[in-house]
This record gives structure tokens, sequence and C-alpha cells, in this order.
């Protein structure tokens, strides 16, 4: 049997972080410190390098494209992309010119992920009425997929002025730029995927990430109703922190668990985050918190009971230092991912898979044409 | 605590003991999307006959439903309201008045919907409700008799969390409602799923089960639940 092509890839919403000091560091600072861990991944052997989209004052990740291509200028191999760029609110037009001239300075190796948003702030900053956000990413995606098909383009819509005839610049030479859909669990957004025939992300960020299981089933089903090939990748993203014991990695990450959650109960009015929820989450959640080791053996499972191509590990939550970032960086890219592979070749790290509703011999399926081809 | 599951009241005029209603057998599900299909899938488990609908065409969510909550049945909005017993309305809040307001009338309604201005956007009359959003929701269906339940876990917490009746782990949800016969048969359903039932009071009450960052969504025993509950 050939081995299946996976991809190990990071996320970053380039967080504020804190000084030796204690403090929070410049925005500048972390837009810089950003750029060195792309470059640190590429570096250690990480497979790609993503990028979120936010607009608030503890993450910097308003402007994606820009910190990639500084990333591509000094890289050779690694992927860049986006860990999800909130389509509603942006201007695919616009998103098609950042990508495409991104995949141009990076000699093709742009590629995206492309989501409704479950942070909500760029719908007032950009004027778009968050009631209308099933519509508004409907006719986006819509015409991005015809955007990414190249050629003269004539379109018109709701939520943008129409094209008549409009053929976009940079082309993209392979004519595919790596589009993928991201869902946190709406069996819409993965039938709408389906629906495409776009590769799916599952955005996996509390609970046992196995229970999504029954939405790769509905995807690959739905691809078979839609008429497309039913082997298309399935990515998962969580979050992780690692470190060279589980000791440290637990202690290092918990207080900025603990800070980023307690801010987003005050916002969303979720409850209060406590030890033993962190406890829990790193225990078999979607926290991939530990040591090399540890970690390795949390994901292997999970991504063969998912049967999922690619994982993006969003590498260290909240204000974790950058020094400490850097560590996690090293760690996933020399051991973790390394290590991933190994179980998943030997069919070890299997001992959680749970049963599914897809048969045994469809699940270990031969190698995947995930992505476009990176050298052209 | 004891692990017992009878039902604990808070509010004075519950204990008034109405006669009950007549066993709900099927339960109809407004919304298709996490909660929605998460319940459909606890209710099925639970030995209920479950139908689906969404704002969509039937057709349009049955291989969802097929997928996700295999027996349940993909259905219209009009052939729940009609056919089920007790119908959970788990459609995104800033949607519900798309739905006719005679559409529940003498129907058991519980809504499992949460407020979250910060997802849902500003909705000024939801803010104002003083009562929380089931009253809103109970005056947009003036004939339904409003239940409000099942909002207080995350969706993944009802697949999670379900226990036998004896566990000692098990953990409650609240229900609260101005029609008592109402509350007490949606306390039976909410039992069957797997979760000690809380009599609540009155659902006015039920901005006590909203999200603001309090405990109030936590998972706490059936005590617990209720002595947060009367505390307030």
């Amino acid at each position: 049997m050939e081995e299946r092509e996976y991809e190990f890839g990071l996320d970053s919403f380039m967080a504020v972080t804190v000084g030796p000091d204690g403090e929070s560091i410049g925005g500048d600072q972390v837009v810089r410190d950003t750029v060195e861990e792309g470059v640190l991944a590429e570096q250690v052997g990480i497979d790609s390098f993503n990028i979120g989209e936010h607009y608030r004052d503890d993450m910097m990740d308003s402007a994606a494209h820009v910190v990639l291509a500084a990333i591509a200028g000094r890289t050779e191999r690694i992927r860049l992309g986006t860990s999800v760029t909130v389509l509603s609110t942006q201007d695919p037009v616009r998103l098609y010119n950042n990508s495409a001239t991104l995949d141009a300075v990076s000699g093709g190796r742009a590629q995206l992920v492309l989501g409704r948003g479950s942070a909500i702030e760029s719908f007032p900053l950009f004027g778009y009425d968050l009631r209308e956000y099933e519509e508004i990413f409907e006719e986006k995606l819509e015409l991005f997929v015809k955007l990414l098909r190249g050629g003269a383009i004539t379109w018109s819509g709701k939520y943008r002025p129409p094209l008549s005839d409009v053929v976009l610049t940079p082309p993209l030479p392979a004519g595919h730029l790596p589009t993928w859909v991201g869902s946190g669990g709406s069996p819409d957004s993965v039938t709408r995927a389906a629906r495409y025939g776009l590769p799916l992300m599952l955005a996996v960020i509390g609970g046992r990430p196995e229970r999504f299981r029954p939405l790769v089933d509905l995807y690959r089903r739905a691809l078979a109703e839609y008429g497309h090939p039913t082997d298309l990748p399935v990515g998962l993203h969580t979050l992780g922190y690692v470190a060279a014991t589980d000791d440290e990695a637990i202690e290092t990450q918990w207080p900025y668990w603990l800070q980023t959650f307690d801010r987003a109960s005050r916002e969303r009015g979720w409850r209060q985050p406590t030890r033993a929820q962190f406890d829990a989450e790193t225990a078999h959640g979607a926290m991939f918190v530990g040591s090399p080791e540890t970690v390795a053996q949390r994901i292997a499972p999970v991504m063969r009971a998912l049967d999922v191509d690619r994982i993006d590990l969003h590498y260290a939550l909240g204000q974790v230092p950058a020094v400490q970032r850097r560590e996690s960086i090293e760690l996933l890219g020399r051991k973790v991912f390394p290590r991933v592979r190994e179980l998943l070749a030997s069919g070890r790290g299997d001992h959680e898979v749970m049963a599914g509703s897809v048969a045994p011999g469809e699940v270990a399926s031969p190698v995947r044409s995930t992505h476009a081809p990176v050298a052209r | 605590m004891s692990g017992g599951h009878d039902d604990r009241t808070v509010g004075s005029d519950a204990a008034a003991a109405p006669t009950d209603l007549p066993a709900t057998k099927r339960v109809g599900i407004i919304g298709a999307g996490k909660l929605g299909m998460t319940l459909a899938r606890t209710a099925l488990a639970a030995g209920y006959e479950v139908a689906v609908a969404s704002s969509r065409p039937a057709e349009r969510i049955a291989l969802s439903v097929d997928v996700l909550a295999p027996g349940a049945v993909a259905s219209t909005v009009e052939d729940v309201a009609d056919s089920a017993d007790v119908i959970v309305l788990a459609v995104p809040v800033h949607r519900f008045r798309e739905l006719r307001s005679d559409l529940f009338d003498g129907k058991i309604l519980v809504d499992a919907m949460n407020y979250w201005p910060d997802t849902d956007g500003e909705d000024p009359e939801l803010t104002a409700a003083d009562g929380g959003s089931s009253v809103v929701v109970q005056a947009h269906f003036p004939g339904a008799r409003v239940v409000k339940s099942l909002n207080q876990l995350g969706y993944h917490e009802l697949d999670d969390y379900t226990r036998a009746p004896d566990a000692p782990d098990r953990i409650a949800v609240a229900a609260v409602g101005d029609d008592r016969l109402a509350v007490r048969a949606v306390m039976r359903l909410i039992d069957r799923l797997g979760f000690d039932p809380v009599d609540g009071g009155p659902l006015a009450k039920g901005k006590l089960l909203e999200p603001d960052g309090s405990p109030y969504a936590e998972t706490l025993s059936a005590d617990r639940l209720a002595r947060r509950l009367s505390a307030r």
C-alpha cells in the first residue's frame, strides 16, 4: 500500500505575548516574532505555517498575507496559509489578489482556509450585518471558487459590485490554490464544503476531537451526493503546547489558558474556566499539552479516529512568551510530528479509535491527491 | 449529593402539583445545527421518535439527519409542529421570529436558544427582556406552552453527560415555565434523556439560566443547581 500523504502544520493567531518582565510586548514586536516563528517552522521541518484573522488588542493577525509574504522571502519549502480567513467580511476579489500574489512571491506555496468566522468583530468593523452571516458567506464562497478557476469572470451578487468580463491578476500558475473550508462543527458548513468540492478543515477547540467523526462521514457522503471524489482531504485544527516534560508544558500553558478563557467567558457569557476543565481538556479534549511523546500519543489516535490528512496545531495558547513558543515549535517539528508519522505508519497509537460508520476497508485509504503541486 | 433524581422544585407556585399530561412519544426539533442534531441523537437514544426540521426543505437536511442522527426523520416545520408532543426550538435566536406566531399553538415548546449578542448581533428586544429571552419567545408564540430548558449546557455535553437515573455523576438540567403541566412534561423528558430535572419556577426565572458569565452554565448536580437557582 502506498503511504498516505499527511500535512503537519502550525497555526498562529499572533497573540500578544509577555516579555521577561511579565508585561505585554508591543504589537509590532509580535509581528516580527511571528515572522521568525514561521522561519523557524521551516527549519525544523514543519509542512505549513498558517495565520488567523482577528481584530482585537490581544491578537495581531489582522493582515495575514503581509506576514506570510515576509516569511516567504526567507523560506524555500514551507507552505504558507491562513488558519482561517473570515471570507464573510473580505472582498473575494481582494483576497484573490493577495493570495495569488503570495503564491507568486513564495513560488507556489500559498494556501487558504476560508470560514464564516467564529470571532465576529470583523462584521461591524467592515460594515456587515451579522444576521446575514450565512447568506454573505455563501455568496462570497461561490464567487471565490469562480475566481480560483481563472479566466474572464462575469458575476453579480448582493454583497459586492458586479464583475463584467474581468480577468484577475496575477494568474495562478497551476490554476489552483489549495483552498479549504473551515467548520466548527456545524453540519451545514460541512455539507457546504462538500457542495463546492473543497477540502474540509475541522476546528475543534473544546471537548473530545473524536466526536467530530460523524461529521467526517457526513462530508464524505455529501461529496458522493454532489458528484465529487469522496477522498478529498480533511484536516483538523486543535490547540496545543509542547515543552521538554509534561509538567513543564502543563504549568507553562495553564496560566495563559486560564487568562484566555477567562476573557472569553466574560466576552461570550461562557462559564468561568477552571483547573478541572483545563485538566480534562489536556487529558482527552482538544488541548494537546505535554512532552513530545505525550503529545504525539494524543495526536496519532485522534488523526486515525477522525481519518484526517492534515493537522494544524495552534502551538501555544494566549500570552505564552516568545521563548517558550519557539521551544514548542522546535519540539513539534523535530520530535512530535516525526513521531506521529511513525505512529501512523506503524498502525500504533490507534487504541482509541472509535467505531465509525465507515467500514474498516474504507478508512485506510491510499494516497490522496490532497494538495496542489508545490513544485512548479 | 444523594444521586436521586426526584424532581426538585424552586418557586412557590410549583407546589400545586397539577395532573400530568400524556407521556411524550414524539419529539420534534426545529433547527438542524449542532444543538438540534445532538438533541435528536440524544432523544433517539432515549427511545423517542424524533423529527427534525429547519428553515430549508426537508430534502436539504435529509443527509445530515441520516448521518448524524440515524433513525430521526427529516421533516418540515409544519409537520413537526403538527405531529410532535414536545417541540424543541434550536435555531439561532435571531431567526425565531421568522416562524409563524400560531405555529405551535397548544404545543409544548422548549426554548433551547441562547441570546449571545456577540454572535447573534444586538437585539434590542432581547437585551431589554428582564425575564430573559424566553419571555420574548413566549410573546412571539402566544398560544405555545413555552418552557425554557436544554440551553444551559454546551451541545457536546448533551452527548457526553447523559447518565442512567441512579448514576452518582448525573448532572442536572433546569426547566422554567408558567405552564406547570408543560414544565412537568419537559422534566420527564429531561430525566429520560439522562439528566436530573430541576424545576426552576416561572418562565421569567429563565434569566438565571442564560449566558452571562455566571456559574449557571456549569455541570452541577440537581441539589446544587436547585440551591443556586433559589439563592437568587
